[in-house]
């Protein structure tokens, strides 16, 4: 328990204390006040970059049985449930999970109800508009609505309010230590909701998990996520979940921010090129299936590259077959030149091409579908869409691997409450978000899952612990 | 060509909104951006003039300043669009009328009203200005109505003249077939769209003004405005053809056609303007582009003028007052007529004509 004398006491205690600012805490906040608790909200960052990685999200995964205004067709709960086998590799737990994806159904209502307006799904996503909904101005505009909603119900909001502390005895919350510019605060609650994201943010961590290579990582969203909230808890006896060495990443431009670049920076063109690493080395099959299924993994795959540097190369005539991005391709009109722009061996990667090019086997181009373009006798092959590069100008992106989320977590329960290492729920502590996603999401990714995730596991948190309060 | 600041910024911004498109629920502007790669200074002038300036897109951008890519859409849209009306100004060598608007409308306003005045003087006896008269042909005693009409008519050609070359020029500019306005299927979209001013709700909530509250009335004062400009208009038309084809001349009692018009009209572009600047003045200054708002502060006070002084006019045309108000009047008219061509009136032939575009390239994107 923190003694130390300069900490200001809040004079009355909440119902509910949420600390965090996205999704999971403002549908927690406004589930708990619906409830008839008192509830404040604890964000640490400023107004206009409240609401963490929610700001760059754009949609919701929610199982449906029929098409609606918004949704091409029906998305049973058997098929969401398949889907999150398949990309979790059945790192999940099956209880947990298919009550989310029962509750996922009334989130469709439950979420236009708080004032977020969906829309059809439009351009450039990834075909998700059978089972994904969109929100209309993306996540911020999500955030904007849930924000006006939780203060029209009377929640109290603080932004720059840091919890750098938590005072729980055994498995019970008493109150969090919040740091502001003027000073600390104790505010004391009958309850905790804890959805303040994951530590993708805290470069000294994923060092931990990852090495020195981490260090050349980017972090795609919110530089507020430095899992201070997680390891306190982990810190007073909460069981944790998931890999800590683990987490979500894609191959980002490398010319992005350290942190929150979001969707802009992201390529899709891996699969209409070849890549490279600083050697100018091919080091993985770029046409090994569709993109949406394969974008998760090329984080990975970079982060395991020299320098954690990797260069997709393409030619003319796949300039325009993917979504532009927010830095312009490099280009030059031969490959030698390519390579002395991004600083490569001008014949290592005129040999890596040339290989590549004799290699290519012709076929019918189709971008659509996994088409027979491939090589035969190269390592590592390239299976689909494989087309000589030969047509100048010759363009490049630089990539590097850029960070999403992290899984490790808090256990928790069907009621969200957290489990405590020495067995049991904890008395009066909740999670919802990405503090506890690995319990549903061991590992992989599906579009919009953690925003299902968020919603329902916020839902449920902030429900419980209303009830809880009230007792 | 070199690029303006303002253009190349917007180039960037539309770089960066066609990367993300989280937005294209909100407007006509981003499926419009998503049907390019590139942008040419004719698309962005295209695009700038679709912009309604309702604010969504600021709010929901999870990139607005203070985000290191600071993009502010509608404000840079709303500075590339002033620049466009100065590049389709006609003639060219009254386009730096755009530079310094505000001041150029008060000018020719003050002008224009001080010429009317001293014009009633030197052509009456200077006590008649103040006589209070009654019945039809009252205000001709004042000037002719041959003589009001020949003035207004050529003032009307003048803006007519200057609008069409305007059109044109910006028709060219975007890279439009001329076919395309011919298209009925086009053409009524736009006249819907621009009539109901459907992209200047914030996606459906309402626009967003002070914050991300989307409390904004715009659309409700600028309704007021506009159909309160088409009212004074059929005033006017009406009332002509009652002068020649009916042989009645004006004043004309209260019940009748041009005055009801004519009152309901100048109701509403002098509410209509005064709500639109009180929403200006609130309004975050993110959003806006201060360089236009000379410009459009101008515009509203020439409506507003317009309409006080027709009001003004109304109600105490058979007292001594009537011959200064009419004086006011007409010259407050007369400017707000040869200065159309040159301040804020043209973002709605701009707009219509890039909503008239829009609705082509929606149509043929769907076939």
């Amino acid at each position: 328990m923190t003694t130390d004398g300069d900490i200001a006491d809040h004079p009355e205690p909440y119902d509910v204390v949420v600390v965090g600012g996205g999704n999971a805490a403002l549908c927690a906040a406004i589930a708990a006040r619906r409830a008839g608790a008192s509830v404040i909200v604890l964000e640490a960052a400023s107004k206009f970059y409240r609401g963490g990685n929610t700001r760059h999200t754009r949609n919701m995964r929610c199982a449906h049985d029929a098409a609606t205004a918004t949704l091409s067709g029906p998305y049973t709960e058997d098929e969401f449930w398949d889907d999150l086998l398949r990309v979790t590799e059945g790192q999940t737990n099956e209880q947990l999970a298919r009550m989310m994806i029962r509750q996922s159904k009334e989130m469709l209502d439950w979420i236009v109800e708080q004032g977020v307006r969906f829309q059809p799904s439009l351009g450039g996503t990834l075909s998700l508009g059978r089972t994904n909904s969109f929100f209309l101005g993306g996540g911020r505009a999500m955030l904007n609505a849930l924000y006006l909603t939780a203060e029209r119900l009377g929640v109290d909001v603080r932004y720059e309010a840091e919890v750098v502390g938590l005072e729980i005895d055994d498995d019970r919350f008493r109150a969090a230590i919040v740091r502001e510019a003027d000073g600390r605060t104790r505010i004391r609650g009958k309850a905790l909701v804890a959805a303040a994201g994951g530590f993708e943010s805290n470069i000294e961590k994923l060092v931990e998990g990852w090495g020195e290579i981490a260090r050349n990582f980017l972090i795609r969203g919110t530089p507020n996520n430095r899992g201070t909230v997680l390891d306190l808890l982990l810190g007073a006896g909460v069981d944790s979940i998931g890999d800590p060495t683990q987490c979500h990443a894609v191959a980002i431009d490398a010319r992005a921010p350290k942190y929150d670049g979001g969707i802009i920076t992201r390529l899709d063109c891996v699969v209409f090129g070849i890549v490279v690493n600083k050697h100018a080395k091919r080091f993985y099959d770029e046409g090994e299936d569709v993109w949406p299924k394969r974008y998760a993994i090329w984080g990975r795959l970079v982060a395991a590259q020299p320098d954690q540097i990797a260069y997709i190369i393409f030619d003319a005539k796949s300039a325009n077959l993917f979504m532009p991005s927010l830095y312009p391709a490099i280009q030059a009109d031969s490959i030698a030149a390519l390579a002395g722009k991004l600083d490569l061996d001008p014949e290592a990667l005129s040999a890596t091409v040339a290989e590549f090019n004799a290699a290519v086997r012709d076929g019918s181009f189709n971008p659509d579908i996994l088409d027979d373009c491939h090589t035969e006798n190269l390592t590592p092959p390239k299976s689909h869409w494989a087309r000589r590069i030969e047509t100048g100008p010759y363009s490049a992106y630089p990539v590097r691997p850029g960070i999403t989320f992290t899984y490790l977590g808090v256990r928790v329960d069907h009621e969200a409450r957290m489990m405590m290492k020495a067995g049991g729920p904890a008395e009066n502590m909740y999670a919802a978000g990405e503090i506890m996603a690995g319990n549903v999401l061991g590992r992989g990714y599906a579009a919009g899952i953690g925003m299902t995730i968020g919603s329902v596991f916020g839902r449920i948190a902030g429900q419980g612990a209303a009830r809880h309060a009230a007792q | 060509m070199q690029r303006s600041e303002a253009l190349t910024e917007a180039d960037r911004l539309m770089t960066i909104c066609n990367s993300c498109r989280y937005c294209e629920g909100l407007c006509a502007v981003f499926p419009a951006m998503e049907m390019r790669r590139a942008f040419s200074s004719g698309d962005l002038n295209y695009l700038a003039n679709l912009c309604h300036s309702c604010g969504a897109c600021y709010v929901d951008c999870q990139f607005s300043p203070p985000h290191e890519f600071d993009v502010r859409v509608p404000a840079v849209l709303a500075r590339v669009r002033h620049e466009s009306y100065a590049d389709y100004a006609w003639p060219r060598a009254l386009a730096p009328m755009f530079k310094r608007n505000g001041l150029a409308i008060a000018l020719t306003a003050v002008l224009s009203i001080a010429v009317f005045i001293l014009g009633f003087v030197a052509f009456n006896d200077p006590a008649a200005l103040l006589e209070s008269r009654h019945g039809p042909g009252s205000f001709y005693a004042l000037m002719p109505h041959n003589m009001m009409a020949l003035v207004f008519g050529a003032a009307f050609l003048w803006a007519m003249i200057a609008f069409i070359k305007g059109i044109s020029a910006f028709w060219t500019d975007i890279g439009e077939p001329q076919g395309t306005l011919t298209q009925p299927r086009s053409f009524l979209r736009a006249v819907r769209d621009a009539g109901s001013l459907r992209y200047l709700d914030g996606g459906g909530v309402g626009c967003y003004n002070e914050d991300e509250k989307p409390d904004d009335n715009r659309r409700f004062y600028h309704h007021l405005t506009f159909y309160g400009f088409l009212l004074c208009f059929a005033s006017t038309s009406v009332a002509t053809l009652y002068h020649y084809v009916l042989h009645r001349e004006a004043p004309y009692p209260l019940w009748d056609l041009p005055v009801v018009l004519g009152t309901l009209g100048g109701l509403g572009i002098v509410i209509g303007p005064l709500g639109l600047y009180a929403a200006k003045r609130k309004r975050e200054p993110a959003m806006m582009d201060d360089g236009s708002r000379g410009m459009d502060v101008a515009f509203l006070a020439m409506l507003v003028l317009t309409g006080v002084t027709g009001l003004g006019l109304l109600m105490f045309r058979e007292t001594r007052a009537m011959g200064p108000l009419l004086a006011l009047h007409l010259g407050a008219v007369f400017a707000l007529f040869i200065t159309m061509p040159y301040g804020k009136f043209v973002h709605g032939l701009y707009r219509f004509l890039a909503l008239v575009r829009y609705a082509r390239e929606r149509h043929t994107a769907a076939v």
